[in-house]
């Protein structure tokens, strides 16, 4: 592998007494989508966060193309510029249009002038498939419409990575295959990609890599067919189980429970 | 175990239920009777009072069409004139300055936020009228020669300032605080500075939520603009609670009392109503 895009080493990060993440290393090369899988209160948020440094992290170093942005003397504005991050919860301006969500930042940012803005936030809309929106206000707008302008939003700065946290866990059913179809397309244009997610069909199918992360650690990681099809560590195994069969898991766990207070 | 606790005292309960006695008074029969009394008590307290005041005298008083219509044009062209400048240069004074102590309250470094916080406690307690005569006479005694700017302009916008700041930078700071953190994480990950995205993102969603507030401050500073009285105004300065006292002084009627507060109502009544209607919209934008 050439150098990494995203690295962390020995990264730790504790909330007070709560050590969230206990020791990541993890290296993702340019191109690489990588999906990080594991149970609630894992750390993943936290890790991903940690990448473009909105949580300080307590202990380690991050490097994003080849730059340490964990160093103290690093403009942390200008690395933020070249990773786009997406939120479960959209995060979209209310007060902006959609047009308007696009062009601020890149104008307040990057300095471009109001006609280049333009052309790019029109240009990623359509990328998206919402060029028709372009004059709505966000909450006149499905939850799928409104994450796909996040992530156009994203794009619009030029990024040369991205982040996802759980971009469509905020979604109704009906509505994550548009915004996949948005990040799959990402993909194949060969976009840098992290991804926190709970959707093991599109892990399988994009992912270069899964990793597996529980208690703040990285439990296992590698090809998704290893990884999701045959996981070789017991906790990856548990937690699939419960996440592809949740109706079957709840009576195995209530089972377990059962078992340990005879 | 528990289980079974739960459900035996579910199963008891209508047994505890007491009996309805007929006895006393219904709901509806005491609603009604209750009814009945307060519209009595009302009337009565109208005709004692329709009775007792001394019509013509109270008309003499206060309501004296010629000594009203002497009062125009002057008390709108001057008058109101004058109050509506003082309360917008106390209110966009006090609107800079309460920003800056609302910021200065949120900042990360502590003794920007303790100068804020002694700010707000000290101009809170403190009644307006005792600003006004800081700013009128012990300023000018202190610091004999320095001139406050803009005369008795700028000393009302001073004073007027001074006491709303306070206000409006506790109101400005819950605003602030009240836009989801959502929204500054997703600024600065967009490469916005933390500065930029407050100047950006932040503070224009918040100024959309105290805007009701913010409103009411201004209906207050309308009233409180009277205070001029004791900073001593020239004849070219004077508002309309100075108009309307030195006009009843001098014709030692009333009408001109209730002339300029029909003139404060005037303003003060439409205000009212429009924090209310953006109340109410505030209200159902957050459903
Ligand atoms: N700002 C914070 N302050 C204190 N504790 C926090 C903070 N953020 C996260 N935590 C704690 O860190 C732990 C890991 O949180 P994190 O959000 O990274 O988990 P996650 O794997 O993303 O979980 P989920 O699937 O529920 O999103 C949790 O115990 C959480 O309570
Ligand atoms: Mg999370």
């Amino acid at each position: 592998m050439t150098r990494p895009e995203i690295q962390t080493k020995d990264l730790h990060k504790s909330f007070g007494d709560n050590e969230v993440l206990r020791g990541i290393d993890l290296e993702i090369g340019r191109g690489e989508v990588v999906c990080v899988i594991g149970p609630s209160g894992s750390g993943k948020s936290t890790l991903l966060r940690c990448v473009n440094l909105l949580e300080e992290p307590t202990k380690g170093q991050v490097f994003v193309g080849g730059t340490e942005i964990t160093d103290p003397d690093v403009d942390i504005d200008a690395v933020r510029r070249r990773i786009g991050m997406v939120f479960q919860q959209f995060n979209l301006f209310p007060h902006l249009t959609v047009t308007e969500n696009l062009t601020l930042p890149q104008r307040r940012v990057l300095k471009r002038d109001k006609a280049e803005a333009a052309r790019v936030a029109a240009e990623n809309l359509a990328r998206v498939g919402l060029a028709e929106k372009a004059d709505a206000y966000p909450s006149s707008l499905s939850g799928g419409q409104q994450q796909r302008v996040a992530i156009a939003r994203a794009l619009a700065m030029g990024p040369e990575v991205m982040l996802f946290d759980e971009p469509t866990s905020a979604l109704d059913p009906e509505l994550v295959g548009d915004v996949l179809a948005v990040m799959r397309m990402l993909a194949d244009e060969g976009m840098t990609m992290m991804v926190v997610t709970h959707e093991m069909t599109f892990a399988r199918e994009v992912a270069d890599r899964v990793v597996f992360m529980d208690g703040g650690v990285i439990v296992e990681q590698g090809a998704p067919d290893q990884v999701i099809g045959s996981p070789s560590h017991e906790r990856t195994r548990h937690f699939l189980s419960r996440l592809l069969d949740p109706a079957r898991a709840e009576v195995e766990e209530t089972a377990d429970r059962a078992g340990k207070t005879e | 175990m528990t289980g079974t606790g739960t459900s035996d005292t579910g199963t008891s309960e209508p047994g505890t239920q007491v009996p309805v006695r007929k006895q006393g008074l219904t709901r509806r029969q005491k609603t009604a009777v209750s009814r009945g009394v307060q519209y009595a008590v009302f009337v009565a307290a109208v005709a004692a009072l329709a009775v007792t005041a001394d019509w013509d005298r109270l008309q003499n008083q206060f309501a004296q069409a010629d000594l009203a219509e002497r009062m125009f044009p002057e008390i709108i062209t001057l008058a109101l004139k004058n109050t509506v400048l003082y309360t917008v240069s106390g209110f966009v004074f006090g609107l800079v300055l309460g920003m800056v102590v609302a910021l200065m309250r949120l900042s990360s470094v502590g003794p920007y936020r303790w100068v804020a916080g002694i700010y707000i406690e000290i101009f809170r307690g403190l009644p307006a009228l005792l600003i006004f005569i800081f700013v009128g006479v012990a300023v000018p005694l202190a610091f004999p020669g320095t001139e406050i700017p803009g005369g008795t302009y700028g000393k009302v916008a001073l004073a007027l300032g001074l006491v709303s700041a306070a206000y409006m930078a506790e109101t400005i700071r819950a605003g602030i605080q009240a836009v989801p953190k959502g929204q500054m994480e997703a600024a600065r990950s967009l490469g916005f500075s933390h500065a930029r995205a407050m100047v950006s993102i932040i503070i224009p969603q918040a100024f959309r939520i105290v805007i009701p507030p913010l409103t009411n401050e201004l209906v207050l500073l309308f009233k409180d603009s009277s205070l001029v009285l004791f900073l001593g105004v020239t004849l070219e300065e004077r508002e309309l609670a100075k108009f309307g006292r030195d006009l009843a002084s001098q014709t030692a009627n009333s009408t001109p009392i209730l002339v300029a507060g029909l003139c404060y109502l005037l303003v003060t009544v439409p205000l009212g109503f429009v924090v209310r209607r953006l109340e109410a919209k505030a209200g159902e934008a957050t459903k």
